[in-house]
């Protein structure tokens, strides 16, 4: 009967894997997996950037470092406590953050709009967008004499400046977004007979988000590479007028404060835009 | 009301998709379409639901949907099409807020279709948090809360793997059961429309044609224990379609 041969295969002693362990005629599969897996080290880049300044401090303090070509962190650190004693690091803040914000915060807004007009359109995109992928790659920087022209020595030339270079990148995020958004789920609110404005509202907002937040990072960057750049060229105050300065006087020490000051402003902006993601885009998880 | 489809041809460019379609969908009554791949089920099932418009020939609703039908001709996606930013509770409520229904009724909505498709412990999931048979599941409590008179079902289990599949097709029958809805659903499966299907109209390879219409007189909340019955006609389907859907199989392709 079919039924007991089957009985009987099942039956069958297995092999007895000690028994063969002993006689060495059996090895573990070899393992091939693993790595490529990032895993987060929290305290990895802060020890590595104390013992970067250690050295360096070392360096300049046995000589191996010359002092003109760089100063020690430490006298970095001097000309930053003047800075603070003086009361000019929030004449300088605060003229920056002020261009910085206005600036990127209008050529934010505007760019958006103009972006989604030109993703939901097709007038405004046959018109606009080629006109936009002109302009785009001229560096603003470049144009600085005429906004001074138009808008003035003050600071409408340098927030024009930051407004038009944080333009252009954030339209073509947002309506690269935009383009990207699944058609289905715009198909599905037209079968529920949404109506135009919720669908923009509820569906294609939210959907091209992600990438519009994306474009804001790169954007910020910007921002702050042109608010120095503006600022070295015609300022008073601000941290791009005090990098010219420290270096139209060679003094090392100032500069270098200078660009930690900098480096600090991008590294907030970064925290800043990683907290609204975290914040807007909770459900992508 | 019955939702009819009057003569129907359309063509994408050159390549003719459908072909003098003409059928009915009748009050509470669920019609099966089922076809070779490529036939033009899912083009059907956008002209049907207002989406398309057939380059000849009309898709007509005969008498008034019941009043209290927010949105007459609701779809079921394939994909779900979930809106991934809301969640289960946000994705129902999604379709209320456009048609004025807020607040206290707008809950007593939702409350109901979620208890209906077995959903009310999910009301404030996320949809990347659940299986593909909970979305669909969503997709199907979000149609029902806007009391459709014809559900516009497009391939709804196809995504899903043949247990959950199974789970839900029970499901539908017995939220038919309760419900009544009348439904127009496009499937390639055939065990699926044998199942689920009261007529089920059979396409032929592109151009779709209607080449067959089959009724099946067994309640649906019956048929399992006809497993003979319903094999039978499920086989005389597949011998009239094996021939198509191997040719379709072959065919090169340039629309969707």
């Amino acid at each position: 009967m079919s039924l007991d041969a089957t009985n009987e295969l099942g039956a069958q002693p297995r092999r007895n894997v000690s028994e063969l362990q002993q006689s060495g005629k059996i090895k573990p599969v070899p393992f091939r997996g693993g790595g490529f897996v990032h895993s987060r080290h929290r305290f990895i880049a802060p020890i590595l950037f104390v013992v970067l300044v250690i050295l360096w401090e070392i360096g300049s303090q046995t000589g191996f470092i010359s002092n003109i070509a760089l100063p020690a962190p430490s006298e970095a650190a001097g000309a930053m406590s003047d800075l603070f004693e003086t009361g000019m690091i929030w004449n300088h803040l605060s003229a920056s953050l002020y261009r910085l914000v206005v600036g990127w915060s209008l050529g934010s807004l505007i760019g958006v709009f103009v972006g989604l007009a030109i993703a939901l359109f097709s007038l405004v995109r046959a018109g606009v967008s080629p006109f936009i992928s002109a302009l785009f790659p001229i560096p603003k920087i470049a144009l600085l004499p005429l906004f001074i022209i138009w808008f003035g020595i003050g600071e409408g030339s340098k927030v024009a400046t930051i407004l038009f270079g944080v333009f252009f990148p954030t339209v073509i995020a947002t309506y690269g977004g935009v383009d990207n958004v699944d058609r289905n789920l715009i198909r599905m609110g037209q079968s529920f007979g949404l109506s135009w404005i919720s669908i923009v509202r509820k569906i294609i907002i939210p959907g091209a988000l992600p990438a519009i937040l994306s474009g804001f990072r790169i954007s910020a960057s910007i921002a702050i590479i042109l608010l120095v750049a503006a600022e070295m060229i015609g300022a008073e105050f601000g941290i791009g007028a005090y990098i010219l300065m420290a270096g139209a006087l060679f003094a090392t020490d100032q500069l270098i404060a200078g660009v930690a000051m900098l480096s600090v402003l991008g590294l907030t902006v970064g925290w800043l835009i990683s907290r609204a993601e975290h914040m807007l885009l909770s459900w992508r998880a | 009301m019955e939702l009819i489809l009057d003569h129907v041809n359309h063509s994408y460019g050159d390549v003719e998709v459908l072909n003098d379609i003409s059928l009915s969908v009748g009050s509470g009554e669920i019609v099966c379409i089922v076809g070779p791949s490529g036939c033009g089920k899912s083009t059907l099932l956008r002209i049907l639901g207002g989406l398309e418009k057939p380059d000849a020939g009309a898709a007509l609703i005969a008498g008034d949907p019941p009043a209290d039908s927010l949105n007459p001709l609701t779809y079921v996606f394939q994909d779900f099409a979930l809106l991934p930013w809301r969640t289960v509770e946000g994705n129902i409520s999604l379709v209320l807020e456009d048609h004025s229904v807020r607040k206290d009724k707008a809950r007593a909505i939702i409350t109901d279709v979620l208890a209906r498709t077995k959903l009310s412990e999910f009301a404030n999931a996320w949809p990347r948090q659940l299986s593909g048979g909970m979305k669909q599941r969503v997709a199907i409590a979000r149609a029902l809360s806007v009391n459709p008179a014809v559900m516009l079902m497009d391939e709804p289990l196809s995504a899903l793997d043949s247990q959950t599949r199974e789970l839900l097709m029970d499901d539908l029958i017995e939220l038919w059961g309760q419900v009544g809805f009348s439904a127009c659903y496009i499937t390639h499966n055939l065990a699926e429309a044998v199942r689920l299907g009261h007529r089920i109209v059979m396409l032929s390879r592109r151009p779709g044609k209607i080449r067959e219409i089959v009724d099946i007189d067994i309640p649906l909340n019956e048929r399992i224990n006809h497993p003979a019955e319903t094999a039978a006609i499920q086989r005389r389907l597949w011998e009239a379609m094996r021939d198509e859907a191997r040719a379709a199989d072959r065919e090169l392709s340039d629309v969707a």
